[in-house]
C-alpha cells in the first residue's frame, strides 16, 4: 500500500488509511478541532490522490476503528457481501469513482457493489467527487421501503410534518399538524419532538396523532422522537406507534452516549414488528448528521465524513423507513458556514444512498452558525435534485421548540412544485380528496388549517 | 432675487414634518394573519394563539408571503446578531465592569474552537491577580457567550438585584468582572487566581428565533482539578418571557447563600439538601 506521493516537488508522507481519509475530506471545522484535517490546500491534495490510488482491499483490511473494539464496525463487516467484495477488492477508489459515475452503470450495479463496500470505502469514494459528481450519482439511485405507505418512488416526494411546541401542548401540536397537512406535508411521518421525555407524555401525544389520523383517514406514519428506551416503554404500555425513532452515530463510544446499542436497536425493531401499528416491514426512522462524534467527543481520532458513512453501514442492519441526514443542527464548531453545510448534505445523500438506504435531508442552520436562509434552500434545492426521498416541514422554518432552523411547508412544496413531483402515491389520493390537492398542484383550499375545524 | 412667500413657507414645512411621521414604517412584530379566506376564522385566531409557531400565514403561491417571509428574516437576523455584536462599551462603564478577555482571538476562533473560550489571555491573568479582590465568599462573572443582546437586556437589572440580595445576607463579594468570549470553564480559572468560595458566571444562550435575550447564571463551588460538569448548578431561560431578570437576581442570591452553607453545588448540592 502507497501512503506518499510527490506534487509540485513535495513529498507528502501518511501514516495510515485513517489519516489519508481524514486530510483528503473537504475543510470541515469539525476535524479541524480535532486536528484530523489537512494542515494546508494542497496537503489535502496529496491525500486525496493517494486516496485514489489505494485498493479497496486496502480499506477492508485496515478499518479506522478496529472490529474488537467497535460494535459498529462489526455490524459493518459482518453485514456486507463477501462475494460482491471479492470482485471488486483490487478496484482503486479512483476507479470506484469513475465506474459509478460512467453512464452505463445504473442503480441495478450501484445497488449491487453497495453490497460489497464497507463505509470507509463509500467515505473515500466521496472524497474524490465534486458537487455535481455526488448530485449525478445520487440521482441514480432512488431506494424505497414500506411502513404503512411506500416512500422513494421515482416522481414522489415526502415530508415529515414536524409540530413541536415549546411545552408539548397538545392543542398547538395539532394546530401546526393541520396547518403542515393543509400544505401537503406529512405523507414520511407525523413526527413531534417531545420536550418532556416521560413516557406518559409520550403515551399521550402517540394517542392524539393515531386518533387524528383515524378520523380524517390519513394515510401515513405517527411517531414522538423521544428516546428508544421510552418508546419502547410506551409501546409495550399500548401506546399506537407506527414509526420507532432514533438518533445514531458511526462509533460505538459516540452511541453508547446516546444511548443506544445493536441489542436494544434489536430489541427495538422485534417490539415494533409485533406490537407496533404499521403494516412494515420498515418499521424504524433513524437521524444522523456529520459532527455528533465530534461534540460527544468521541470521533477515536476518524474524522466527520467517514464516520457519518459509518453510521449508514450501522442504520442499514435494520431496514429503516427513513434515515434522515440533520448536518448543520450542532454549530460551528463542526460545520462552519452554509458552504461546509451544502457540502455535508451532498455527501451524505450519497453516501446513504449507495449504502442503499431510503435517505432524506434536513438541510439546518443554527443561529451562531455563519448561514443563512439563502443557504439553506440552496441545499434543499440540490439535494432535491440529487433525488432525496423525503425533508422536514417546519412551521415557517422556525422550529419554536428545538431553536434552530428547517425546511418549511413552503419549501417543501416549493421542491415538489420545482421539479413536478408528487405526494406519496396514497397520501395524494387523501390530498385530492380533502379538496387541497388537484393534478399534483395546490388548490385554492390549500394552507388553510381551518379546513379541518 | 426670488421671492419667498412666508405663508407657502411654513405651509411646506409643516406637511413635511406631518409627512415625516407618516412616512416612518412600523413593522409589526406580532405574527399576522396571512389566509384571506380561512374556513373558519374563529378557529383561526384560536389554533394561532396557541402556539408561537408560524402557522396561519398564508401563501404566494407556495412562498411566503413578503410580510412573513420579512418577520422570518428580522428575526433571523437579531438572533445572529446578538451572537455577532460585541457588548457596548457604555453598558460596562455604566456597570464598573472591568473587562477581561479570553485566549479567542476573535468570534470565529471562539466559535470553531471551543478550548480558546475556556481560558484567560495572559494580559487577563495579570490583571486579576494583581487588581481582584481575594478570599470572598462569591465572585461574579459577565460574559456575553453566544448572545451580547441577552447580556444587554438582562445584566442591568439582574446585576443590582443579584448584588444587593447577597449584601442583605453578609455574603462578601469580589468586584464582578466582564469576560468577553467565555465559555463556562473558565469559571475554574478565575476561581482558582481570585480564591473566592462560589463562582458563578452569567452568560448568554445560543439564540432562537423566539427570543435571542436568553440567560442562564452557572455557579461551582471550589472547582478544582477533579471538577466533573455535573457539579455545576445551572439556572437558565432568564429573560422577560421567562425567569424575569429581577426575580433571577433575588433568586440566585438565595441560591448562592445556600451553595455556601452546603459547601457544595450541582448534583452534590441537590443530595445533600434533599438530606
Amino acid at each position: 500500500m502507497k501512503l506518499a506521493c510527490v506534487i509540485r516537488k513535495q513529498t507528502y508522507q501518511f501514516g495510515s488509511v485513517r489519516e489519508v481519509l481524514a486530510k483528503a475530506s473537504e475543510e470541515k471545522s469539525g476535524d479541524r478541532m480535532s486536528r484530523l484535517a489537512a494542515d494546508s490546500a494542497l496537503e489535502r491534495m496529496a491525500a486525496k490522490v493517494v486516496l485514489s490510488e489505494m485498493r479497496l482491499s486496502d480499506i477492508y483490511e485496515n478499518p479506522v476503528i478496529p472490529y474488537e473494539k467497535d460494535e459498529v464496525t462489526r455490524i459493518i463487516y459482518d453485514d456486507m457481501n463477501l462475494s460482491v467484495y471479492e470482485e471488486i477488492k483490487n478496484w482503486t477508489v479512483g476507479e470506484l469513482r469513475d465506474y459509478i459515475l460512467s453512464f452505463s452503470t445504473g442503480m441495478p450495479e450501484l445497488t449491487r457493489i453497495g453490497r460489497g463496500l464497507t463505509s470507509e470505502m463509500i467515505a473515500a469514494t466521496a472524497k474524490l467527487m465534486s458537487s455535481i459528481d455526488l448530485v449525478m450519482a445520487s440521482q441514480k439511485m432512488r431506494h424505497q421501503a414500506y411502513c404503512n405507505t411506500l416512500i422513494g418512488e421515482p416522481g414522489r416526494l415526502a415530508f415529515r410534518c414536524q409540530p413541536n411546541h415549546p411545552i408539548d401542548d397538545p392543542e398547538g401540536i395539532l394546530a401546526s399538524i393541520k396547518e403542515g397537512l393543509s400544505y401537503g406535508s406529512g405523507d414520511a411521518v407525523i413526527g413531534i419532538n417531545p420536550n418532556n421525555d416521560s413516557v406518559e407524555s409520550v403515551t399521550k401525544l402517540l394517542k392524539m396523532t393515531h386518533d387524528f389520523m383515524q378520523h380524517w383517514q390519513i394515510p401515513t406514519q405517527n411517531c414522538v422522537l423521544a428516546h428508544i428506551t421510552t418508546q419502547m416503554q410506551a409501546l409495550r404500555g399500548g401506546a399506537p406507534i407506527s414509526l420507532m425513532f432514533q438518533s445514531l452515530a458511526g462509533s460505538q463510544r459516540a452511541n453508547d452516549a446516546f444511548g443506544v446499542s445493536k441489542e436494544i436497536l434489536d430489541e427495538a425493531m422485534e417490539l415494533m414488528l409485533r406490537k407496533g401499528t404499521a403494516t412494515g416491514p420498515n418499521v424504524m426512522y433513524f437521524e444522523t448528521g456529520q459532527g455528533s462524534e465530534v461534540s460527544l467527543e468521541s470521533h477515536e481520532g476518524v474524522d466527520m465524513q467517514t464516520l457519518e458513512a459509518r453510521t449508514y453501514g450501522f442504520c442499514r442492519h435494520w431496514k429503516p423507513f427513513m434515515v434522515n441526514n440533520v448536518s448543520g443542527f450542532i454549530g460551528p464548531e463542526t460545520l462552519y458556514d452554509g458552504r461546509q453545510m451544502i457540502r455535508a448534505d451532498l455527501e451524505d445523500l450519497f453516501m446513504g444512498k449507495l449504502h442503499g438506504l431510503p435517505m432524506g435531508i434536513a438541510p439546518t442552520y443554527t443561529n451562531h452558525m455563519h448561514a443563512d436562509q439563502n443557504d439553506q434552500e440552496i441545499a434543499g434545492m440540490l439535494t432535491t435534485l440529487a433525488g432525496a426521498n423525503f425533508y422536514m416541514g417546519v412551521p415557517g422554518g422556525d422550529d419554536v421548540m428545538l431553536s434552530y432552523q428547517d425546511t418549511s411547508f413552503h419549501d417543501d412544496a416549493s421542491y415538489r412544485e420545482l421539479l413536478g413531483m408528487r405526494p406519496l402515491r396514497e397520501f395524494e389520493k387523501w390530498l385530492e380528496k380533502m379538496g387541497i390537492m388537484e393534478n399534483g398542484r395546490l388548490t385554492e383550499r390549500a394552507g388553510d388549517l381551518t379546513i379541518f375545524d | 432675487m426670488k421671492q419667498i412667500n412666508l405663508d407657502d413657507l411654513v405651509q411646506r414645512v409643516l406637511e413635511e414634518l406631518t409627512r415625516k411621521d407618516q412616512d416612518v414604517i412600523q413593522f409589526p412584530e406580532q405574527k399576522q394573519r396571512g389566509v384571506e379566506k380561512p374556513n373558519n376564522p374563529e378557529a383561526l385566531e384560536r389554533a394561532m394563539n396557541r402556539t408561537p409557531a408560524r402557522i396561519g400565514i398564508g401563501r404566494a403561491g407556495t412562498r411566503m408571503k413578503t410580510g412573513s417571509y420579512l418577520q422570518f428574516r428580522i428575526d433571523q437576523a437579531a438572533a445572529h446578531d446578538a451572537v455577532m455584536k460585541t457588548i457596548s462599551p457604555t453598558l460596562l462603564e455604566t456597570l464598573q465592569l472591568p473587562a477581561l478577555h479570553t485566549k479567542a482571538t476573535d468570534m470565529s476562533d471562539y466559535l470553531m474552537n471551543l478550548d480558546s473560550g475556556r481560558v484567560l489571555s495572559d494580559e487577563s491573568v495579570r490583571w486579576l491577580e494583581q487588581n481582584a479582590d481575594k478570599g470572598k465568599d462569591v465572585q461574579i462573572i459577565i460574559s456575553d457567550g453566544l448572545s451580547t443582546s441577552a447580556c444587554e437586556a438582562t445584566i442591568p437589572d439582574l446585576l443590582p438585584a443579584l448584588l444587593q440580595g447577597l449584601a442583605m445576607r453578609n455574603i462578601s463579594v469580589g468586584k464582578p468582572v466582564f469576560i468577553h468570549r467565555g465559555r463556562v470553564w473558565v469559571q475554574d480559572q478565575v476561581a482558582s487566581i481570585v480564591n473566592c468560595k462560589v463562582i458563578i458566571s452569567l452568560i448568554g444562550e445560543r439564540p432562537g428565533l423566539a427570543t435571542a435575550e436568553s440567560l442562564s447564571a452557572y455557579m461551582i463551588y471550589k472547582p478544582d482539578a477533579n471538577t466533573v460538569e455535573s457539579d455545576r448548578t445551572v439556572i437558565s431561560n432568564i429573560h422577560r418571557g421567562g425567569t424575569l431578570p429581577i426575580e433571577a437576581g433575588a433568586y440566585l442570591a438565595e441560591l448562592l447563600e445556600d451553595i455556601l452553607k452546603y459547601q457544595a453545588s450541582g448534583v452534590k448540592y441537590m443530595q445533600l439538601r434533599a438530606k
